[in-house]
């Protein structure tokens, strides 16, 4: 027990207002696919669980959403008790069922067919996949679609090399489909499965 | 200390979450939100709570408000455009109670904006919320009753009962007599309900810089349509999407070009058109902009018994 406690990280400061403020953030950066939004993350959780990742999860997760931890985040028994103490989510093994999947590392992201894409007649029951990264930058993608004026440039690193390819592929199958939010230091971004794809030669 | 005040001291105090809804509940409606965003258009089912007022005086809209509503909003509800109505009145006090929240009339000056039936007359800007109160989302429910079945129809993308429907109101009356609640297509893929708006409001929605949310509490679906989101109401290309015009302006502002209320005045026929949206008609006003009924009343029209107050 005692050891149990000492290796809890403890969760939000202020839990009703933290998770609105987080909330907040990642409603915005659904609705306006690419924008880079600010997201303060008073949180310390165990690594590689970064502030901004526990952030999301803490606003998102409860005993209803089934969570997959990806890569290192599996790995490591400090994040499985963090989470699964402060949300009460269940986690999953298998990917398919998962509504959210979280990855402390863009290169470690599996196929997106590996989730769930939801269903013709219920495209809402589709895995949400939160991604951490190193940095945003004003990038190699020109972003179009719902939420955007025109276009937007988006880049963010380290994301696997055919990235784009599977966002494209991801579009193409609207209604069905993931969701992504991507996660930097002090930020959040949100790629939704509506958000179309080129790459930036200066349009 | 008023009476009341008094009387209250003595009593405990009884606290509410912020925002009235307690925590999980708002995590399950944050997430449909999300989902909905990602699915411009799409009904979310989401386990609607019940709350401390009637079906169908906005459960919907109040829980959506509630969950994305934080300590430093500014809100501003509005019932068929007005600010003072009861609905209006009634929910505004539930969130400057429950939650503590700044409020306002002034559209300019609002983060969220919940609505009943009308899209304010000020253009929309980036960053505000419209809460939309919705009594029955789903546009082809008096059409194909089965819930089982909409949502195939949907998922199909097959529209074609809605369009016959269009087509047997230009069969009887000459035209499409759809005058609100006009269905939408969102984002090319999705027909839409944008809730009992007057069809006037249905152009507002198109390309909207503002996140516009819809909430319906009795039949416990939340949709939305992100900022710069195609918005196109159904229509046929000899009988293209009109919407109404009104013969005169406003008889307290004169603004033309705005959704008008008919206001019955004697039972001898007489009447006025007046703005819908209260606040735009107040700001008008004033500005210094004079109606036909402005008081002190204006240079004076024919003599008749118009005009008592």
């Amino acid at each position: 027990m005692a050891q149990l406690s000492s290796a809890l990280a403890p969760g939000f400061g202020d839990p009703v207002h933290a998770a609105q403020r987080t909330f907040s953030a990642l409603m915005w950066a659904m609705a306006e696919p690419g924008r880079v939004v600010p997201l303060a993350a008073d949180l310390t959780p165990p690594a590689p669980l970064t502030p901004e990742l526990g952030a999301v999860a803490l606003a998102l997760l409860d005993y209803e959403t089934p969570v997959f931890l990806g890569g290192r985040l599996g790995a490591q028994p400090e994040v499985t008790d963090f989470l699964r103490f402060h949300t009460g989510a269940p986690r999953v093994l298998d990917a398919a069922e998962a509504r959210f999947a979280f990855f402390c590392a863009g290169e470690e992201l599996p196929s997106f067919t590996a989730f769930a894409q939801g269903e013709p007649d219920n495209p809402d029951r589709s895995a949400t996949l939160v991604v951490n990264v190193a940095r945003f930058a004003e990038g190699p993608l020109s972003l179009f679609g719902p939420g955007i004026e025109g276009h937007r440039g988006f880049g963010a690193e380290p994301l696997p090399a055919d990235f784009a390819a599977r966002l494209e592929a991801n579009a193409a199958g609207f209604p069905l489909g993931i969701d992504l939010i991507l996660c930097a230091p002090g930020a959040v971004a949100g790629l939704p499965r509506t958000v179309r794809s080129r790459p930036n030669s200066g349009v | 200390m008023n009476p009341t005040a008094e009387r209250r001291a003595g009593m405990p105090a009884i606290t509410y979450n912020f925002a009235y809804l307690d925590e999980q509940t708002k995590r399950m409606i944050r997430r449909a939100i999300l989902k909905a965003i990602a699915i411009p258009g799409y009904q979310v089912p989401f386990a609607g709570r019940e709350m401390p007022m009637p079906y169908g005086w906005g459960t919907g809209g109040v829980q959506v408000t509630a969950a994305i509503l934080g300590a430093d909003d500014v809100l501003k509800v509005i019932d068929q455009g007005s600010d003072d109505t009861t609905n209006a009145v009634a929910i505004r006090t539930f969130f400057e109670t429950t939650a503590g929240v700044a409020t306002t009339t002034r559209t300019e000056e609002a983060s969220v904006i919940q609505t009943r039936h009308r899209i304010p007359e000020t253009p929309l800007k980036a960053g505000q919320v419209l809460v939309y109160q919705v009594p029955i989302p789903e546009p082809l429910r008096f059409l194909e009753p089965r819930e089982t079945e909409t949502r195939r129809l949907h998922g199909l993308a097959d529209y074609g009962l809605i369009h016959v429907k269009l087509y047997e109101d230009i069969a009887h009356h000459g035209h499409i007599a759809t005058t609100y609640a006009y269905p939408v297509r969102v984002n090319g893929r999705y027909v839409m309900d944008p809730s009992p708006i007057p069809k006037f409001d249905n152009p507002k929605m198109h390309m909207s810089p503002a996140l516009q949310l819809f909430g319906a509490g009795r039949e416990k679906r939340i949709y939305a349509v992100p900022p710069y989101t195609p918005v196109v109401p159904l229509d046929f290309e000899d009988h293209p999407f009109k919407v109404q015009t009104f013969s005169e302006p406003c008889a307290l502002c004169g603004a033309e070009g705005v959704y008008l209320d008919e206001v019955i005045l004697d039972d001898q026929g007489g009447r006025m058109f007046v703005c819908s949206d209260t606040d735009h008609c107040a700001t008008r006003q004033s500005e210094g902009h004079t109606g036909r009924m402005s008081a002190p009343y204006a240079p004076k029209a024919a003599p008749s018994e118009g005009g008592q107050p």
